[in-house]
């Protein structure tokens, strides 16, 4: 079983503007958990500062026996220079990096581990394709066979699916489910109130503030979104100078 | 038959100084070639040209100190490059100003600084060979120092290629997976101080960066991958130092400027015809889509 994440009163930002505020609960071992909110509410803020990139600025992050190493993490904007000349199978093979380090060598069963993972994404026979050439959506596949190589017990996605293609959207969605049968733990950022309400069965709304954390059905209510809409609304003029005075 | 062995083989059987001058070359080639390719691929372009103009000062101070002496100038050279560099990153990592404008700043000082550090000794003949380098004059002890330079910027290239590799690539993986980005990036700085020092000698501090860049930014029209690249780079400079000799000798020209001027012949051959991405197979491409 793997350990839960807990967060006691945690506040992150950068440059000491807070971006997430006094957020407390729980990402239990092995659930699976859509992050929700308006723009600028602090979600990817709050995944980064579970991968550890990112220290808080107040209150704590316990990981239990989890190594930040063990939190595999696919960001929304990834700083990738796509005309860089690498072969798909290349990239793919990276996902080995805790396995052979900065130096290691890669053994042939390792190369068709990378092949398989590629297959799972449904990009066989890519192998020897630049990266350059690819679309976005067969992009995406690529890092999602990144992950699986990866194999780590917790994943975090940052909105995975803006500007992808419907069919890779459901492919890689399958991806994630049989990441959850294999009780890892997931959070996700996502937007698609459809694809949370379908395939999440755990919400936490943001909104710098915590609106709601809980089952789906009980977050995903008309009052919450309303809620959360107003204060994304509110913030513009008084944000800034109130919450760094709490700090 | 007798007129190509005139041509291509006998300046180099017949001197010397056109034997060493080729030995130079193509260790430089070696070293340079997949230093370059990496600047190319991090987007450093010009803070290779930064950093070879950096050089200059540390080169003059040697020579200041002791003239035209290969070691007090290599040592200078290269500790004035790093500095520059040193401080240059630092800049570009406190401050807000981003890291080229940084090298530029603080190149175009050392730069001025160089200059007048020579001018002030000298005439202007030894400023002309620290710009431009002596090919001609290249000794024993100058290929035994490129060569060394050479050998530890492959062997340290090969063993931190993949970090390297993955840190132009995709920075924000290698950040999460806990790899040295930055170290990285400093070892490999490094090696493009040591590379534009061993080249100074040889082609001059201005014309150094030359035979790092014109190669590399010509075997992106080549080649698909970045270890295939390095290889593409190294033969296009091996061949600009051969026949760049070969020009310079017959029609009797600076050798440093015509190196240079050969790989960019061969560059501009590259942006024309190359297999990927050139002039001409982006305009088969359209063809074919136009048909």
């Amino acid at each position: 079983m793997i350990d839960s994440i807990v967060l006691h009163d945690l506040t992150l930002g950068y440059d000491g503007h807070p971006a997430v505020h006094h957020l407390s609960g729980v990402f239990e071992g092995g659930s699976m958990t859509a992050v929700i909110g308006p723009n600028g509410s602090g979600k990817s803020t709050l995944l980064k500062g579970l991968t550890g990139m990112l220290h808080p600025l107040g209150g704590r992050i316990e990981r239990g026996s989890l190594r930040t190493s063990q939190f595999a993490y696919l960001p929304q904007q990834a700083e990738i220079d796509h005309s860089f000349p690498i072969t798909v199978l290349d990239t793919v093979a990276l996902g080995l990096w805790h396995r052979l380090g900065m130096f290691g060598g890669m053994k042939k069963e390792q190369w068709q581990q990378a092949r398989q993972a590629l297959a799972a994404v449904g990009l066989e026979g890519f192998d020897r394709r630049a990266i350059g050439n690819l679309s976005v959506g067969q992009f995406q596949r690529v890092l999602f066979a990144r992950l699986l190589l990866q194999d780590c017990p917790v994943i975090l996605l940052d909105e995975p699916f803006t500007s992808i293609d419907a069919r890779t959207t459901v492919d890689l969605l399958d991806v994630i489910q049989r990441w959850h049968a294999e009780s890892r733990t997931i959070i996700v950022v996502l937007h698609n109130l459809e694809q949370v309400r379908s395939s999440f069965p755990r919400t936490l709304m943001l909104a710098r503030e915590p609106i709601g954390w809980g089952d789906t059905a009980e977050i995903l209510t008309p009052e919450n979104l309303q809620k959360a809409r107003r204060m994304s609304e509110a913030w513009d003029e008084s944000a800034e100078v109130c919450r760094i005075s709490e700090l | 038959m007798n007129y190509l062995f005139n041509l291509f083989l006998a300046p180099f059987q017949d001197f010397i100084f056109m034997r060493h001058a080729l030995v130079a070359c193509m260790a430089l080639a070696l070293g340079c070639g997949p230093v370059g390719v990496l600047l190319v691929l991090k987007r450093m372009s010009l803070v290779g040209d930064a950093l070879s103009h950096a050089v200059l000062p540390g080169v003059a101070v040697g020579f200041l100190i002791s003239g035209l002496s290969l070691y007090a100038m290599t040592l200078g050279g290269i500790v004035a490059g790093l500095a520059v560099a040193l401080v240059a990153g630092a800049v570009a990592r406190f401050t807000l100003l981003r890291e080229d404008a940084s090298f530029a700043a603080i190149y175009l000082m050392s730069l001025a600084m160089g200059v007048l550090i020579v001018s002030l000794r000298g005439s202007n003949i030894d400023l002309i060979h620290v710009l431009f380098g002596t090919i001609l004059a290249v000794d024993d002890a100058d290929l035994v120092l490129v060569a060394s330079i050479t050998c530890v910027t492959l062997f340290t290239l090969a063993i931190i290629y993949r970090p390297l590799i993955v840190e132009c690539f995709d920075p924000g993986y290698l950040r999460s997976v806990g790899g040295w980005g930055a170290a990285m990036h400093f070892i490999f700085l490094i090696l493009v101080v040591l590379n534009l020092v061993a080249g100074f000698r040889a082609l001059g501090t201005l014309m150094a960066v030359g035979l790092m860049m014109l190669p590399a930014a010509s075997s992106r029209f080549w080649a698909r991958e970045a270890w295939s690249m390095a290889l593409v780079a190294v033969v296009i400079a091996m061949l600009s130092g051969y026949t760049g000799l070969l020009l310079s000798y017959h029609v009797n020209l600076p050798s440093g400027p015509s190196i240079i001027l050969t790989a960019g012949l061969y560059y501009i051959f590259s942006v024309i015809f190359g297999v990927h991405g050139s002039i001409y197979s982006r305009r088969k491409i359209g063809l074919h889509l136009g048909g």
